[in-house]
């Protein structure tokens, strides 16, 4: 297998697709004469021309809303936005739109639309670039929510995306566009909704997705240092979530941490550890424990960024918690 | 902008006929519309469109089957006019299964496939980019359709809307923006809700041609849009009119007719331009309508609502498992696909 970035994973899954589909476009902000903003789509303005690959004013609700018609009509958009941030001037389009098309028409129209781009924190970008949106989208029945967290998943989630018939919000992120993985050269996809248990132990599960993902398996790896194994949960899909992976993994671990990006207040893990006290409430042996960012706007400074953040300390932590093993 | 006029196969005193009486269906529907509100079978929000019939019925009368519309949720005279059945409108209305949205929508969002009307929106100004993805659409595959994306006076104010038109006129689309100006936006006038007097110029903003369009004129409209589609089919260009009206009732079903924001010194006045009268007057004077023809029609169309309301009222509610039915698509097929 060839060892490719999380970038180039999504430039493939991008280019496969668009070769397949005709009625597979890209819209967005910098994305064909620029080549993206994270340099995503290079190279597709070249080989697929203006019409499949469409730069737009700054103008979000506008070219979101776009997507919206042209699906309505046939065409499969992808859209872009250059950050999430910034795809709030858009949510009207996504929740009141994509989301609800069909069932208000009563299955007349779908919506097959690919909403992407990087979301969460990078390094220093302070609090309006530094938001992780997975709970807003995955509120909305009508959405189906992704945040792959490898190349691998990155580029068959991508295409599994843009092959759906639903809307689809496909979260990205940011620090992970330069991380590299084994990628296929074969033709594959990744269905949606399912979970992988991307590292096997059996004393705690770490439920997570996303650029998360990262962080718990770097966690994992130093927790088995000092002979603790766990589960890592990847759930790549967030909405729909594959409860069963969770369930089965935290069944026969008997303990749980959640791992998110985002904020602790009606976050992802608030609906994980919802499932889990509803199916294996008779088999916890340790109250549940979430990590996440810390409840406040991201700070600019290093060392308060750093706080803020969950990172792979504060994981092991949560772990040694749950099995109440004194740090 | 001066009007061509097309020249028309059908004889005048047949497309008057049908024009007259696409409008008096839609009055007469809508008529019965309050009726069956005032008793509880229609909830929710409901906004007529009695008083500025001859706007939707000029444009739909313009348009080929195969061209795209798209409207707010005032919506019912639109959906009529462009062909969906008094039947399938009134069930939706009363929220039963045979509605065309099946019961999921309600007044507010009338949708057909069928007749590519892609449905009543209730976002003030929401739906004007989909309208512009739609052209978008067209254009990608060199078709020569257009859209009509209809909205209010007051939607010009929002932000979707001057991004939609500066991407219609950025990119050439065949869309044609229809601003039906009834002068008030709930209970604000036009004067205290826009900076401009005249919104048809707020196209040129964005190159995009424009003219302003008496809407009580059912010809008027249709001269304005004969121009406007020309233009979509044979250049991808598009077109915003400022069609201006005036709507007869409440801004819906809760509002009261006349009332702080506006008198009734003004809204008779402005009753005096009745589009169905001006049509009827104008037909009377070249000897294409007597008393005797227009009873039949108004007798055929009150059964035809009659009709209407029966089926609405005897069509079932949805059926219990539709609540959880078209949240999601089963995707179906992963083909290679060339446009
Ligand atoms: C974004 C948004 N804000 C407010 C409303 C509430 N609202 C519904 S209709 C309306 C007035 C719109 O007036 P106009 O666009 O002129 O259309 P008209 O009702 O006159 O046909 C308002 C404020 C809404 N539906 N959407
Ligand atoms: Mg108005």
């Amino acid at each position: 297998m060839a060892i490719v970035t999380y970038r180039d994973a999504l430039n493939q899954a991008l280019r496969e697709e668009m070769h397949k589909d005709d009625r597979v476009f890209l819209m967005g902000e910098e994305v064909a004469v620029y080549n993206g903003a994270y340099k995503v789509s290079k190279g597709l303005l070249e080989e697929f021309g203006e019409m499949r690959v469409v730069d737009t004013p700054i103008t979000e609700l506008g070219f979101a809303g776009v997507g919206v018609g042209a699906a309505m009509v046939g065409l499969r958009p992808i859209i872009e936005f250059m950050t999430w941030n910034f795809a709030l001037l858009a949510i009207d389009q996504i929740v009141n739109a994509a989301a609800k098309m069909l069932y208000m028409s009563g299955g007349q129209y779908n919506m097959p639309i690919v909403f992407r781009g990087p979301n969460g924190a990078a390094l220093q970008l302070s609090a309006q670039h530094s938001q992780a949106w997975e709970s807003w989208f995955a509120h909305i029945p009508g959405l189906k929510v992704v945040a792959p967290g490898t190349p691998y998943d990155a580029k068959g989630l991508l295409k599994s995306a843009i092959r759906d018939d639903n809307p689809v919000i496909f979260l990205e992120g940011e620090m992970l566009y330069n991380t590299k993985g084994e990628v296929p050269e074969e033709e594959y996809v990744v269905p949606i909704g399912k979970a992988d248990l991307k590292r096997e132990g059996g004393h705690c599960s770490i439920i997570t997705s996303g650029k998360m993902v990262l962080t718990a398996m770097q966690a994992a790896d130093l927790l088995a240092k000092e002979g603790i194994k766990v589960d890592v949960v990847d759930l790549r899909t967030i909405r729909p979530m594959d409860v069963e992976a969770i369930t089965t993994s935290v069944k026969k671990t008997n303990r749980a941490v959640v791992l998110e990006e985002g904020w602790e207040i009606c976050g992802i893990g608030a609906q994980v550890v919802d499932y889990i006290q509803r199916d294996c409430f008779d088999y916890l042996d340790a109250p549940v424990i979430r990590v996440h960012q810390a409840d406040v706007p991201m700070p600019y400074a290093k060392a308060l960024e750093k706080a803020a953040k969950p990172d792979v300390p504060k994981t092991i932590a949560a772990v040694k918690k749950v099995m109440y093993i004194e740090a | 902008m001066a009007a061509k006029k097309k020249p028309d196969v059908k004889s005048n005193a047949a497309l008057n006929t049908e024009l007259l009486h696409a409008m008096l269906l839609q009055r007469r529907f809508e008529e019965k519309v309050a009726e069956a509100y005032a008793l509880g079978k229609i909830g929710g929000f409901c906004h007529l469109y009695i008083g500025q019939e001859a706007v939707g019925t000029g444009v739909m009368s313009m348009l080929r089957p195969d061209d795209y519309v798209v409207t707010t949720y005032r919506d019912h005279g639109q959906a009529l006019a462009r062909g969906m059945t008094p039947r399938s409108v009134m069930a939706e209305l009363f929220g039963r299964a045979d509605g065309c949205s099946g019961g999921k929508g309600g007044s507010m969002h009338l949708f057909d496939r069928n007749l590519n009307f892609l449905g009543g929106h209730g976002i003030v100004g929401g739906h004007v980019p989909l309208a512009t993805g739609v052209g978008f659409a067209i254009k990608y595959r060199g078709g020569d359709q257009c859209i009509v994306c209809f909205m209010g006076e007051a939607a010009v104010n929002n932000g979707a809307f001057h991004e939609s038109l500066n991407m219609a006129g950025l990119w050439k689309l065949p869309v044609i923006y229809v601003i039906e100006n009834n002068k008030y936006g709930m209970g604000t006038a036009e004067s205290r809700a826009s900076s401009i007097q005249h919104m048809y110029k707020r196209g040129d903003t964005y190159s995009i041609a424009n003219a302003e369009v008496d809407g009580q004129d059912v010809f008027a409209v249709r001269d304005a849009l004969a121009d406007a589609i020309e233009r979509a089919r044979t250049n991808y260009e598009s077109t915003l009119l400022e069609i201006r009206t005036y709507r007869f009732m409440g801004h819906s079903m809760s509002d009261a007719v006349s009332g702080t924001y506006r008198t009734k010194a003004e809204l008779e006045e402005y009753m005096k331009r009745d589009p169905i009268t001006l049509l009827k007057n104008k037909m009377n004077a070249a000897g294409e309508l007597n008393d005797a023809r227009l009873a039949d029609m108004e007798k055929e169309i009150a059964a035809v609502v009659q009709d209407a309301w029966d089926f609405a009222d005897a069509s079932p509610e949805p059926p219990p498992g539709a609540l959880y039915e078209d949240v999601l698509v089963e995707t179906t097929s992963d083909s290679p696909v060339r446009v």
